[in-house]
């Protein structure tokens, strides 16, 4: 994005970058743990995940920010909710019809995004004090952040629990004749966790900055 | 902006709903067809799946599921009273959903209270049996019954001896997911083959353990329980007892050893 400083001004192009890295919404935020303990055991089921998630929260933003103005402080977390339920209700039904499999597979957690506080946080933090493109923007940026980290995770799970990436076999597990004893922890939710943790303190290792104060 | 009016706020709460329930409402319908034809087909799939006539999670495309069911499964409609086989020839068993036939009083029958808690059963359901050269090698029932949170839908295969289960699979339920959910687990189903389901009396006898059963050598009867599942656990026991017993498909069982159901 830096190529093409003319396109995103310098709040647009921080509302992307940032929740990268500096702003992570798991690493930083510890926001939406929870789908990123139980979708990452599969390459595939994480990136349908990160996909639903990363619309869901630009759209909302977006959606959020064009009313801002309009909306009655009084019900604005009300009105918000509303508009990620329905988007959220839609990927659903929208997964549901194209890829059937693997809907099934994220069974609860697809409805669970209405819970996910990334895309609540964020419609409440951002949306509702920036204008319509930051707000879509910082959406998009989030959910990357947000993909960014449960895709290493998945990645990690998929490759040692199961000897595999994205289904196909990398290391030949031992019961199938190969040479690989699968990683049972990384099938469960723990793995996840020790990942996440190792992962979050890798980040605040080259980014001090990050630590809380005490 | 200043305080605004509660009728102000009234009418945009309105409003927002409105348009919510419009966009969400306009999905559903544009994409019901889309899903449906999705259901049916992940159902034709998991029959064949059970079969071992494609790999569990295989993504055959749907002329194939096709091909594959026209060439090797044969449905038998059966009349759940009677227990016998129904020659009805316009019967399409592919768009038949016995689940909502026995929702409508008419077209099901009444049950007695079971543990399984199947509430009706539809007045006929569809048993797929596997053609190998002019006769069945093995006999795949619908079963269905309630686990900890829902409604648990699935197909039991059995062997032509019609006691040796070949295999378990679900196609539909909302158990937990990493506990009850794990009725859908690889490793776990692989325990069901080979095991028998009636005792020498003819009462079933195939349930779901605590802990873990054994071989089939030493526990024939006896599955592995799901740890962290003991509700979900039952009511896999629950259905397989109701669905192979008396108020299942124990006479039409019954009926095929015999010779009389054809």
């Amino acid at each position: 994005m830096s190529a093409q400083p003319g396109i995103l001004s310098k709040q647009q192009r921080e509302a992307l970058i940032d929740p990268l890295v500096n702003n992570n919404p798991i690493a930083l935020q510890i926001l939406g743990i929870c789908s990123a303990l139980a979708v990452t055991t599969k390459m595939e089921t994480a990136l349908v995940m990160s996909l639903g998630l990363t619309v869901v929260t630009a759209f909302s933003n977006l959606v959020i920010s064009l009313m801002r103005n309009y909306i009655p402080a009084s019900i604005r977390i009300v009105v918000q909710l509303t508009v990620i339920a329905s988007l959220v209700i839609v990927t659903d039904q929208i997964l549901k019809a194209f890829v059937f499999d693997v809907s099934k597979q994220l069974s609860v957690f697809v409805g669970l995004i209405i819970t996910n506080c990334i895309v609540m946080g964020r419609a409440e933090a951002y949306a509702m004090a920036n204008p319509p493109g930051a707000s879509f923007l910082d959406g998009i940026g989030n959910g990357l952040g947000y993909s960014l980290v449960l895709i290493s995770v998945a990645f990690i799970r998929e490759l040692l629990g199961s000897g595999k990436l994205l289904g196909v076999s990398i290391l030949k597990l031992t019961t199938e004749g190969g040479w690989y004893t699968s990683n049972g922890l990384m099938l469960l939710a723990p793995g996840a966790f020790f990942l996440i943790g190792t992962i979050i303190w890798a980040l605040r290792t080259w980014k001090p900055n990050q630590i809380e104060a005490e | 902006m200043s305080q605004p009016t509660t009728s102000y706020t009234v009418m945009f709460a309105a409003g927002v709903c409105l348009i919510c329930s419009l966009f969400v409402s306009g999905a559903a319908v544009a994409l019901k067809d889309k899903q449906d034809a999705n259901k049916v087909l992940d159902k034709q799939k998991k029959v064949l799946a059970v079969a071992g006539l494609i790999e569990e999670g295989a993504s055959p495309s749907a002329s194939e599921v096709d091909a594959i069911f026209a060439e090797k499964i044969s449905a038998q409609v059966v009349d759940m009273k009677t227990k016998q086989v129904v020659n009805d020839p316009s019967f399409d068993f592919k768009t038949y959903d016995a689940v909502k036939a026995s929702k409508d009083p008419a077209t099901s029958l009444e049950v007695a209270p079971n543990k399984a808690k199947v509430g009706r059963l539809p007045a006929r359901h569809v048993v797929y049996c596997v053609k190998d050269g002019g006769a069945c090698s093995q006999y795949i029932f619908p079963v269905e019954g309630k686990g900890l949170w829902s409604t648990m839908y699935g197909f039991l295969s059995l062997e032509k001896d019609l006691n040796t289960v070949r295999g378990i699979t679900f196609y539909a339920h909302g158990e937990t997911p990493g506990l009850g959910g794990e009725i859908d687990n690889a490793g776990w189903k692989a325990l069901w083959p080979g095991r028998k389901v009636y005792k020498n009396d003819g009462s079933v006898a195939l349930k779901v353990v605590k802990g873990q059963a054994g071989d089939v050598k030493t526990a024939p009867h006896n599955i592995d329980g799901l740890s962290g599942a003991t509700l979900t656990s039952n009511g896999v026991t629950y259905l397989v007892d109701f669905w192979l017993g008396p108020d299942g498909f124990k006479g039409y069982i019954d009926n095929l050893k015999s010779g009389s159901a054809g």
